[in-house]
């Protein structure tokens, strides 16, 4: 474990710019903090904190210069592994034959992510099972993922909308990174490598080594935070439970509540859902398929021939919530939430997850088994 | 007739009745024949017999004005026709047309109500058999209903 | 974001660039309902197994999924048959002869014929869901002495919605092959059977101790037929459905064709009935 200034941290984001990454990280823009390209450490959204609440997101100045000190914002890192738009295939039609090709391509240069906190690791690894480890992988995801540089940013300010502590995956991660960053007060991080790469950059950069007592620091910062979460989401049985209540009358209280804008899986790090559009130009000859982001709000999802078989707000609510936390888990051995409270906080009607999964729990008798 | 009581005891409709019933009901039955192409009743006309097939088929029609006779349904061996004979005016609601050969027992409607009415252990007995007959074919009927090989697009 | 130049890592095969087929005949089956016979451009057969479908691409317009309907053992030409009741698949009944078509697949799980071995095999169809069937009817009919029974159940809306009229006589014309056609409604002319096709159950005979059955229809007609075998005593793990879900990748990554925890391009279209009893129950799901 070694210990590095701000200044320091900022090179380190010269440094991956000089080896040809493009930078993306945290920026003040819009009255939020979003992810967008980094060119020095002064794009970095220093001095900030954010309140976060059901529908309610406030960027907030801090005294000091912390770097960390926010939660995450409306953007997850997912839009630049799993872009909101990409072309997919390109159709010509010519003489009587059709020429099918791909039309991904693989960004100019590798990327490299900046201050990524530790739900947020979980949600790229999540992707990564769906992306890459399914019977068909994404060939673009591959490209992209494999030459990914990380830089984590431990959590020692947990969110008003957060429960990472709940779903364990944070505050702290011990894997998925190459170099881990930890904000201490005074302007001190505590830096570790996670892999290969990691150590190799960091001999490039002047470092001290970490005081014991930086890191018994580092471990209560970590113990409060745990503690001080926004919100809690109680896991165990919790599929089971859900599994068992898909009539439950709670998701007809929800469903009066959510007005299926499909805010929660636009900013929710891990939902995957895409559809398809095709394009021609005007001559029919050249015609395009264009991956888009998709929710399972939509009225249309689930259309198969005279309608969808999910009509009602209740029911697509339901899908989604019972997906994250019931079916997720037998389709990919974990849950597919993180505990972000993204979709809490950016919820225009404030519905959170973790109250609905309570209410279902307390309202109704110990579950039965499921016979799936 | 003496002859028809085993002929109808081997009849799944009749399966497990008391020997005593049977023996009431087989004084209300006959055999009878209809030869293809020909109806075995027309929709309004009095319900005076109640059919179990015992070969053959037949289709059962309503007729329409602009699409000509339009077939709900065809029934063929081991089933039974008709329960309008238990219900006032007695009188059927569709027309029979047999499509091939029918040998059948016919069961006369007006003999075995009042035989019914004399003894409703029989009525009972009856009655159970045919309740099971409608739910089939009320549960059938609202499946057509549903027309569920139409799109709805 | 993305830019141009670099290339992409071919290792990994793209399953999203469809293959082109020529389109060799089209047969008109019903006033919607037609059949193609395909060739793909580049000579490489498409084997599949019965029950998968494919990911059809119509040029500009769009993709949808269609079970293959032909031969298993005759992969040269592939076989579709195609409703038309949507934009994609109304453009595919405009297609002629020599048009292209793009094809991704074969993909989905697939009708259980190995385990219906030594057990007779009813097969219950129910409008269109005979196209997905005939492809394990056609195996089977090659394979005829390992099975004991083998009975097809069609039933369809009316006399003119009757698709593979030709394969129907074939069939019927066997000793062997048991089939049984029936219609909801029909205008006197028609001679058959009239009513739905869980009715014609009780008169097929099988064993309900040693048979599996295969059904396929709408999702309604599939639930009753699946009663009819519970009534008469066949074993619930012995009944198999093919499910349909909307379908915007056919390969497990866009989450249209959740059914529960299933993506029905997946963990189906095939399904035994234990997995989908519950899930049946609950509506919107």
């Amino acid at each position: 474990m070694i210990k590095i200034d701000l200044q320091v941290l900022g090179t380190l984001v010269s440094l991956l710019r000089k080896d040809g990454f493009r930078v993306l990280g945290p920026t003040v823009r819009d009255h939020a903090i979003v992810y967008d390209e980094i060119r020095s450490y002064e794009d970095l959204p220093i001095g900030w904190t954010d309140e976060q609440n059901n529908a309610s997101y406030k960027l907030v100045p801090t005294e000091g210069k912390s770097l960390f000190a926010y939660a995450v914002g409306p953007h997850s890192w997912k839009q630049f592994l799993f872009p909101p738009e990409s072309p997919l295939v390109r159709s010509r039609r010519t003489n009587g034959s059709m020429e099918l090709s791909g039309a991904q391509q693989a960004p100019h240069v590798p990327l490299a992510f900046f201050g990524v906190r530790p739900c947020e690791l979980h949600a790229i690894a999540i992707h990564d099972r769906v992306f890459l480890e399914g019977p068909f992988a994404d060939p673009w995801y591959k490209s992209v993922r494999e030459k990914l540089f990380i830089v984590a940013a431990q959590c020692t300010h947990p969110g008003g909308t957060c429960f990472c502590a709940s779903m364990k995956t944070g505050p702290r991660a011990t894997q998925g990174f190459d170099l881990a960053v930890t904000e201490l007060p005074k302007g001190l991080f505590l830096v570790e490598a996670g892999s290969q790469r990691g150590s190799e950059m960091l001999i490039r950069i002047p470092w001290h080594p970490a005081e014991p007592e930086d890191v018994s620091e580092a471990e209560r910062l970590f113990s409060a935070a745990a503690t001080s979460m926004g919100r809690v989401l109680e896991t165990d049985g919790l599929q089971q439970r859900l599994y068992a209540n898909l009539s439950h009358p709670r998701w007809d209280a929800i469903g009066h509540r959510c007005l299926s804008c499909a805010n929660c899986t636009m900013v929710c790090p891990t939902c995957f859902c895409s559809t398809v559009t095709d394009g021609t130009d005007l001559g029919n000859t050249d015609a395009q398929r264009t991956r888009l982001w998709d929710s399972c709000f939509t009225a249309d999802f689930s259309y198969i021939h005279g309608g969808s078989v999910r009509p009602s707000i209740r029911s697509r609510y339901r899908q989604w919530m019972t997906h994250k936390l019931a079916t997720w888990v037998d389709q990919f051995g974990t849950f597919g939430c993180v505990g972000c409270g993204r979709c809490i906080t950016w919820c225009p009607v404030g519905i959170d997850i973790t109250e609905e999964a309570r209410l279902i729990r307390e309202q109704t008798p110990e579950a039965q088994p499921t016979s799936q | 007739m003496e002859t028809l009581k085993p002929i109808l005891s081997q009849h799944p409709f009749f399966k497990d009745l008391q020997p005593e019933y049977l023996e009431l009901v087989t004084g209300c039955a006959s055999n009878v024949r209809f030869d293809a192409d020909s109806y075995m009743f027309h929709e309004g006309e009095e319900a005076g017999h109640f059919y179990l097939l015992r070969t053959g088929n037949v289709a059962l029609e309503i007729a329409t004005p602009d699409r000509g006779p339009m077939v709900i349904q065809t029934l063929g061996e081991g089933e039974l026709i008709g329960w309008s004979w238990l219900v006032p005016p007695y009188t059927w609601h569709f027309d029979a047309r047999v499509t091939d050969l029918v040998r059948a027992i016919a069961l006369d409607a007006t003999c075995l109500r009042k035989k019914c009415e004399a003894d409703h252990h029989l009525g009972y007995e009856l009655l159970k058999r045919l309740t099971v007959m409608m739910e089939q074919r009320l549960a059938a009927t609202r499946l057509q209903l549903l027309d569920v090989y139409g799109t709805n697009a | 974001m993305p830019e141009a130049d670099v290339v992409l890592d071919t290792t990994v095969e793209s399953h999203f660039i469809p293959r082109p087929f020529r389109v060799l005949r089209t047969k008109r089956e019903t006033h919607d309902v037609f059949t193609l016979e395909l060739k793909p451009e580049d000579g490489s057969p498409l084997s599949f197994r019965p029950g998968q479908f494919n990911m059809m691409y119509v040029h500009g317009i769009g993709e949808v999924p269609i079970s293959i309907s032909g031969n298993p053992a005759k992969p040269e030409t592939l076989v579709h048959t195609v409703r038309a009741v949507g934009g994609v698949t109304f453009a595919v009944r405009s297609i002629h002869r020599g048009d292209i078509l793009g094809i991704r697949g074969p993909y989905g799980s697939v009708w259980p014929i190995e385990a219906a071995v030594g057990s007779d095999l009813v097969v219950v169809a129910g409008g269109i869901g005979l196209a997905p069937l005939r492809p394990v009817i056609y195996e089977a009919l090659a394979r005829r002495q390992q099975f004991g029974k083998l009975i097809l159940l069609y039933g369809t809306r009316e006399p003119e919605d009757i698709i593979f009229e030709k394969d129907l006589e074939e069939w019927r014309a066997r000793f062997d092959f048991h089939v049984f056609v029936t219609v909801d409604r029909a205008i006197g002319s028609w001679k058959g059977h009239v009513g739905v096709v869980t009715g014609l159950l009780p008169k097929a005979s099988f064993d309900p101790a040693n048979t599996l059955a295969m059904i396929c229809g709408p999702e309604v007609m599939m639930r009753f037929t699946a009663m009819e075998f519970l009534k008469l005593g066949v074993d619930p793990a012995q009944i198999y459905f093919s499910m349909e879900r909307n379908m915007k990748c056919g390969i497990g990554l866009c989450g249209h064709c959740q059914f529960g925890p299933y993506f029905v391009c997946r963990e189906g279209p095939v399904f035994p009935y234990p997995r989908l009893k519950q899930l049946m129950t609950v509506r919107e799901i």
